[in-house]
């Protein structure tokens, strides 16, 4: 499987999705923003960090880089899109994804670990974790609070579109479990086709035992072992 | 320089000032804050506080009428989030002659 990396000034995780890619097995390059083909890629991630600074919104100036362009087209088409962190409010803006990541409630840049809940395993993001497993990895952001319109949320949820829920280590999905005061405690969503997911955790940091989990890694694996994407794409 | 595309160039500058907000009813935790903090100093007249943001252009156009035309199509398409943003094109003066 090959995975396109997207790098945009003030992309700072490109590396540890590079990286999170070639441990699953991949084989991973970058794209800088200004490029205007995938080449050859069968998926695409969009990394964390502060693309243009994150100046006006998080992702507001990205989406109108010109890779971008090129992503929502292949998107249209079915290939697999993962945006982490900046990487999912640049899908959000772009409207591949609906809603927005607003300022988190407690106004705090929140940073540590958190533990998520998979809702769906049937997505090309999750097929190798089974639905209510608990994932621990890391987040980091500012702006990480889910919002949607109701109709929108309804839509998500009646459609299983929620794909992570924060969590306490037990499953449970409590008031204290949810960092950013997201509606739902949604954690990351899927389009209605499923071949794009955003989220605001990191699986990226959490590949390696040195990094303290590999609970990231079972998403790398499940994209890079989808053998139809090909297909899916050209 | 033609007469229906402003550019830079154009004839005249306008100053135009948009001002981007949270939708009505959407949490707002820095207005929140702000309000909180206002209690605080003894402002307790205050019944709400919301924070957006300000944003000053200079756009040339050949009236006032189209620098603000101009300033809403850059809200629908940059300045604002229709999620979750309200925006208005507040005030226009004019800004001097460009040349």
């Amino acid at each position: 499987m090959r995975v396109a990396v997207i790098t945009f000034p003030g992309s700072n995780c490109d590396q540890d999705c590079h990286r999170s890619v070639e441990i699953a097995g991949g084989s991973a390059s970058y794209i800088w923003h200004r490029e205007q083909s995938l080449g050859n890629a069968e998926a695409v991630i969009v990394p964390g960090g502060f693309a243009h600074g994150d100046y006006l919104r998080p992702g507001a100036i990205a989406r109108f880089s010109p890779i971008m362009e090129t992503v929502a087209r292949f998107a249209r088409r079915g290939g697999f899109v993962l945006g982490i962190c900046n990487g999912f409010q640049v899908l959000c803006e772009a409207g591949l994804l609906p809603g927005a990541l607003l300022r988190n409630a407690s106004l705090r840049f929140q940073s540590h670990d958190c533990h998520l809940r998979v809702e769906r395993a049937d997505t090309p993001f999750t097929s190798a974790c089974h639905r209510g497993q608990v994932l621990r990895m890391p987040l980091s952001h500012a702006d990480g609070n889910y919002y949607a319109d109701p109709e929108t949320l309804a839509a998500l949820e009646s459609e299983g579109r929620v794909v992570f829920r924060y969590c306490d280590p037990r499953g449970d999905a409590t008031v204290e479990s949810n960092p950013n005061g997201s509606l739902m405690g949604i954690a990351g969503i899927a389009n209605r086709r499923g071949n794009v997911l955003g989220m605001m955790p990191h699986p990226d940091r959490a590949i390696e035992a040195a990094l303290g989990s590999v609970d990231g890694l079972p998403l790398f694996e499940s994209l890079v072992g989808q053998t139809h994407a090909a297909e899916v794409v050209r | 320089m033609t007469q229906s595309t402003p550019n830079p160039s154009g004839p005249n500058r306008f100053a135009v000032q948009v001002l981007v907000t949270p939708r009505p009813g959407l949490l707002d935790p820095q207005g929140k804050a702000i309000h909180h903090s206002l209690a605080s100093l003894g402002f307790d007249s205050v019944a709400a506080v919301r924070v957006g943001k300000a944003i000053h252009l200079e756009v040339a156009a050949e009236s006032a009428a189209e620098a603000e035309e101009a300033a809403r199509a850059m809200c629908d398409k940059l300045l604002a989030n229709p999620v979750t943003e309200d925006f208005r094109v507040a005030a226009v003066a004019s800004a001097g002659e460009t040349r």
